[in-house]
């Protein structure tokens, strides 16, 4: 009885606005990311952002779809990311997806998605090989490489005074790369690695190999891997008493870097291809809807990102209609795209031109370089 | 190499091997009693380290303790939920299953391990992800040239030497100790003595699954992080660590537990580019060790059992 009342209390509710509803085909969009695992703080930012864009334009009158926003957990492990690739790129009903943060699983599904021929746009994955190792048009990336991040890594902490360095890299392809392109474009500029330590991404004691970076007394360590790396590398350098800079690219400026490492996180720089949310034209309008959105965790540093790749591929659809194939022409071809993250331009390997930029944590957020008090010189740089 | 880095690397050494040695003794109880391997016990470790980390916290949220009572309460739940943890896995899967073959309850505890590690993953807040663990111990630390420990480290080695030795007395010198040695002997026999068989696995299985817990819990204050699956390689470096040493000695396990993180240690002091791989050379060494001694460095034969 109770259920049958139920029932028609929500016909009562649905029946005044039928045509509302069932006026638009609904479309839906794929979203891959590490919701769970270690690096579920950017995973769950960029599919909030992805949320978003999607809501926004579900509010939009003038949008011909409506569009869902089907998520996956690829738990930053490139085997669960294959399962789920799969799973997305065989359902026909799925047009496009916005796929991956982890450039380790970034790379093992491209293979996937060209093969049934799901157009994506990945948002958060650096590694130069996901849209540079293959000629597939069926990847598409919003976001910079680590080529850009370790260029300016070098140059930057060079011109900063450090000279001996230390690289402690995880060995998946995302952390090699970054020992790969770091190393190659510190030689120019007359740094020199005293040594490199190849890590697992889930190893959990790091003290014997600090104890052999004590002995070396590096000017700066830098971490080629992702937040957890980073915040038990952070807490066990104290425990050891190495007394170093610390720097990484974009794999730890993350949220859950600075509430790991906690205070001792000050001061560690980060490289990011994106300009702080507050530099972007559209940035506090975003900001604003994110919070008025109401969810519960931060857009983190990739977060622009994804809302940037769901509004591409939104706007790909819109012209061309529900197609797989047609839409992917489009997006192929993206040029002077106005984006939250700045103008989209898609090169010959459809990845987008960004130049990196500068952070460092300060007083537990992450601080555009220009705009710290490192910068201004009130706080100091580790020295050795 | 100067003689502070090379004390600093004995010292990490030694950490990790009193850690490993804490989780390798309850291999080695649990062998010693019942013949069985109990593979949740790696879990109840990531057991022990969420339980005090929820008593900690919610004391501290409670009322402000001074990090004095909240480590008390984390150590406490620690080791009380662990041996709960313990006498439940022994109590319902373990003891019926005493007679079946050594495989069924391998098998059992295996996936008691894995529904422990989903619980937290499911069951915790946000439990896929690492989870800051409160510095509940006093900071400083102990400097002398280049070597550098802190204070909380010299408290976590002390309280891990300490508590293993504790079992080692308990085992030798109580009366309970006795019990537990005759029922290691023989079963059938020790109860025709009039001594309780089930009480007595059963506190066995307390004693070893509180001995993990509050390793999880050390390991918790060492490294300032705990996550979900921190238990299972910790479980096989436990397990390995005990069948070198020999399962079912009391000090067997322990040099096990010394020898894993010596090798582990000297393969990055001496092979840094390595790195990478000490976990595969250790394991590589401990098969080059058990096929040397097939009962372990200490032989069952040549000591008593438990």
């Amino acid at each position: 009885m109770k259920f049958k009342s139920g029932l028609l209390l929500l016909l009562a509710l649905a029946a005044p606005f039928p045509s509302a509803v069932l006026a638009k085909d609904t479309v839906k969009l794929a979203f891959i990311g590490p919701l769970s695992g270690g690096n579920s703080a950017p995973g769950l930012g960029g599919r909030n952002s992805a949320q978003l864009a999607v809501q926004l334009r579900n509010a939009d009158p003038a949008a011909k779809y409506t569009y869902e926003l089907i998520t996956f957990d690829d738990e930053c492990k490139p085997n669960v990311g294959i399962q789920v690739a799969t799973k997305a790129a065989s359902d026909n009903s799925i047009i496009a997806g916005i796929t991956h943060y982890c450039s380790a699983v970034g790379i093992a599904t491209v293979d996937t998605y060209s093969r049934f021929g799901l157009p994506v746009v990945v948002w958060g994955a650096i590694l130069p090989e996901i849209t540079y190792g293959n000629d597939y048009r069926e990847i598409h990336r919003v976001n910079g490489t680590m080529i850009n991040e370790g260029r300016l890594a070098a140059d930057f902490l060079t011109k900063q005074g450090y000279k001996k360095f230390v690289v402690v890299h995880d060995t998946t392809d995302y952390g090699k790369g970054q020992n790969k392109y770091f190393t190659e474009y510190l030689k120019p500029t007359g740094g020199e690695i005293v040594a490199t330590f190849p890590v697992s991404p889930d190893q959990q004691d790091f003290t014997a190999e600090l104890t052999r970076i004590k002995e070396l007394k590096p000017d700066l360590i830098l971490i080629g891997g992702l937040t957890p790396l980073g915040v038990r590398l952070r807490a066990q350098m104290d425990r050891v008493g190495v007394v170093a800079q610390l720097a990484g690219v974009s794999g730890i400026m993350t949220a859950g870097f600075l509430e790991g490492a906690g205070a001792a996180g000050e001061g560690t720089i980060s490289f990011h291809n994106g300009a702080p949310i507050s530099k972007y034209p559209q940035g506090q309008a975003f900001l604003e809807a994110y919070t008025k959105a109401g969810f519960r965790e931060d857009p983190d540093a990739y977060g622009p990102f994804a809302y940037s790749a769901t509004n591409l591929v939104m706007d790909a659809i819109e012209k061309t209609g529900p197609d797989r194939k047609k839409m992917k022409e489009v997006l192929n071809g993206t040029k002077g795209y106005k984006a939250l993250v700045g103008e989209i331009n898609f090169d010959d390997h459809r990845q987008n031109i960004v130049s990196a930029n500068v952070y460092v944590a300060q007083d537990g957020k992450w601080v555009y370089w220009p705009d710290s008090e490192y910068a201004a010189g009130k706080k100091k740089l580790a020295k050795n | 190499m100067d003689v502070g880095i090379l004390a600093q690397q004995l010292f990490n050494g030694l950490m990790l091997g009193v850690i490993y040695a804490m989780i390798a003794v309850g291999f080695s109880l649990f062998f010693g009693v019942l013949d069985v391997i109990k593979f949740s016990h790696g879990d109840v470790v990531t057991v022990g380290a969420f339980s005090s980390l929820g008593a900690a916290g919610l004391a501290g949220g409670l009322v402000a303790l001074p990090p004095v009572l909240a480590l008390a309460s984390g150590i406490a739940a620690a080791v009380a939920i662990g041996a709960l943890a313990g006498v439940i896995i022994g109590r319902v899967l373990v003891l019926p299953l005493r007679h079946a073959p050594g495989v069924n309850v391998l098998l059992a505890t295996l996936m008691a391990g894995t529904v422990l590690r989903e619980a937290i993953r499911l069951g915790v807040p946000n439990g896929g992800n690492p989870k800051p663990f409160p510095a509940l111990l006093p900071g400083g630390s102990i400097k002398a040239g280049s070597f550098s420990a802190g204070i909380d480290s010299v408290m976590i080695l002390a309280a891990g030497l300490l508590l293993v030795l504790g079992t080692h007395l308990l085992i030798t010198r109580t009366r309970f100790g006795l019990a537990i040695r005759a029922v290691a002997q023989d079963g059938e026999v020790a109860r025709l003595s009039g001594i309780d068989f089930q009480t007595v696995v059963l506190g066995t299985f307390a004693l070893g699954s509180a001995l993990a817990a509050f390793a999880g819990c050390m390991l918790g204050l060492y490294y300032r992080e705990i996550n979900f699956n921190m238990g299972v390689l910790l479980g096989i470096i436990g397990f390995a660590s005990a069948v070198v040493g020999g399962l079912g000695s009391m000090l067997g396990p322990i040099i096990g537990g010394f020898l894993f993180a010596g090798v582990q240690t000297l393969v990055v002091v001496a092979l840094p580019v390595s790195s990478a791989y000490k976990d595969v050379i250790a394991f590589a060494a401990i098969i080059v060790l058990i096929a040397i001694f097939p009962t372990g460095l200490i032989a069952e034969r040549r000591s008593e059992r438990v």
